[in-house]
């Protein structure tokens, strides 16, 4: 009994000493870009998956996209520390201002409408970043706005493939209702 | 017992006029308007951002546990679907509380899609038309009503402005009113928002306090003067709703209602129902003293302290 403890206790020191390390490379990666950062700096390939569950996670290709972004505060607002787009935003970000995170999820709530997250906005609603959406809606706004205008992909399907789930809550696909009479639906 | 006097009777007469005629005046004062409760939640619908894909009316079908849908929810070829000779696009009905419609506004490149539902007036047509007090506005801002007490006279379906309760017309023996209910029993009141609002990729629906969704639809206007009309529609139609729309085209030609009233629909009758008890008071006496008048004119030094019954009518 004991040795397996020593052995979880290794392994746990292990993880944790990983753990140590990365946050170690992170940070010297962190102050690697100086100033803003420009494009290239991010990674190739992003999945989002974090909210999957009618549709598969999507693989973005962040890669392409920096090439076809003016650049990084296209999406990533002020938080890669270039500035923003916006001209409401640089009342306050006007030199850019890095944050330590700039993932979409990092700032923006996967349940924007939570109890929780209502009081806060609530209590804070004669603040700034009242109206801040939510991650999938930071996501799906960020992407159509430019797929529309561009004319990438817009369909549902065209960005993620959807599950088994998905099929059945659309009642699509599998799961589509027999075809109908001509007329509509209940009027 | 006193004497009905010709100088008692026209003063009577004189003031229960006077009370008549001066009702209006004092009700206004009195009901006034009620502005909804103050933590009473509402939706801001941002038509800006709707693409038209239907989730919600999907997650509506399956949070309300409604008939399976007669075309698939990701099928568009709904929005080609119009009734009554190509006048009517579709609209919410016993198994669909909420419908997306499709417009194709002059001059605009996009077409804009426009998700109805029921609004949640802050001050009901429906619930105030409504005789057996089926209907309940809750605190939380959600217009409920109870279908076991409903017996199916739907003065609600006209007298909603938006159009929206439906008759459950395929029931035969337990035809009953239906429609949104903000989902109020499996959500609302549990302080989670409505199956729609959750998943709508595109946040064109968010929930939150009214007062709070007023400030923030203003500020979205402040911000995009150019990509919105000036107006939140729902903030002061019939007296107020909890949802809200904003838009960019205006909002007559994407088939809402601009013509109606600011007013909440209660207050153009509110008036002559307060007349109804005065009436129904005042009246009896009035003319039971003209006719006591008249007789005691005819019959000289009768006693008219105990009239007859038949005498006494109106």
């Amino acid at each position: 009994m004991s040795g397996m403890r020593t052995t979880k206790e290794e392994i746990d020191m292990l993880a944790i000493r990983n753990r140590l390390l990365v946050a170690a490379v992170a940070l010297v990666l962190a102050w690697l870009p100086v100033g803003p950062a420009r494009a290239g700096a991010g990674p190739d390939l992003v999945i989002l998956d974090s909210m999957a569950s009618l549709y598969q996670g999507v693989s973005f290709d962040h890669a392409a996209h920096e090439a076809l972004a003016e650049g990084c505060a296209t999406c990533h607002h002020h938080t890669t520390g270039s500035a923003p787009l916006s001209a409401a935003c640089q009342g306050c970000h006007a030199a850019g201002q890095q944050a330590s995170t700039v993932a979409c999820q990092g700032c923006h709530q996967a349940e924007p409408f939570s109890a929780e997250a209502l009081r806060t906005k609530d209590l804070n609603i004669h603040l700034y970043h009242t109206d801040k959406v939510g991650l999938k809606a930071a996501y799906h706004l960020a992407c159509m706005g430019c797929h529309q205008q561009l004319g990438g992909p817009v369909g549902c399907q065209d960005c993620h493939a959807r599950t088994d789930a998905g099929d059945a809550f659309y009642h699509a696909g599998a799961y589509a209702p027999p075809p109908a009479p001509a007329g509509g639906s209940g009027e | 017992m006193m004497k009905i006097t010709r100088r008692r009777f026209l003063a009577a007469s004189l003031a229960g006029g006077a009370a008549v005629t001066l009702a209006p005046a004092r009700k206004a004062l009195a009901a006034g308007s009620f502005e909804g409760y103050p933590e009473g939640m509402g939706v801001l619908v941002d038509l800006t951002r709707c693409i038209g894909c239907r989730s919600c009316e999907a997650a509506c079908n399956k949070e309300q546990q409604l008939p399976a849908p007669a075309e698939p929810f990701d099928d568009p070829s709904v929005f080609d679907q119009t009734f009554h000779g190509g006048t009517q696009k579709r609209r919410t009905d016993e198994s669909h509380y909420t419908v997306v419609n499709r417009y194709q506004p002059e001059g605009e490149q996009a077409p804009v899609y426009r998700k109805i539902q029921c609004n949640h007036c802050n001050e009901p047509a429906c619930l105030t038309s409504c005789f057996v007090n089926a209907y309940t506005k809750t605190r939380e801002g959600a217009v409920i009503y109870n279908p076991d007490v409903c017996v199916g006279c739907r003065n609600c379906m006209v007298a909603c402005p938006f159009n929206i309760p439906a008759y459950a017309y395929s029931s035969v023996l337990n035809p009953r009113i239906r429609k949104c209910i903000f989902c109020y029993d499996t959500r609302l009141k549990n302080g989670k928002p409505p199956a729609c609002v959750e998943i709508c990729p595109q946040e064109a629906l968010t929930f939150g306090h009214r007062k709070n969704l007023l400030k923030i639809a203003r500020e979205r206007i402040k911000l995009h003067p150019d990509r919105y009309v000036d107006h939140i529609y729902g903030e002061t139609e019939v007296g107020g709703t909890a949802w809200m729309y904003l838009s960019a085209v205006p909002f007559d030609q994407i088939g809402f209602n601009t013509a109606l009233q600011k007013e909440p629909i209660i207050n153009n009758v509110k008036d002559f129902l307060a007349t109804v008890p005065m009436v129904l008071a005042i009246w009896p006496a009035l003319f039971s003293g003209f006719h006591l008048l008249a007789k005691r004119k005819g019959g000289h030094g009768e006693d008219h302290a105990q009239p007859q019954q038949e005498e006494n009518k109106p």
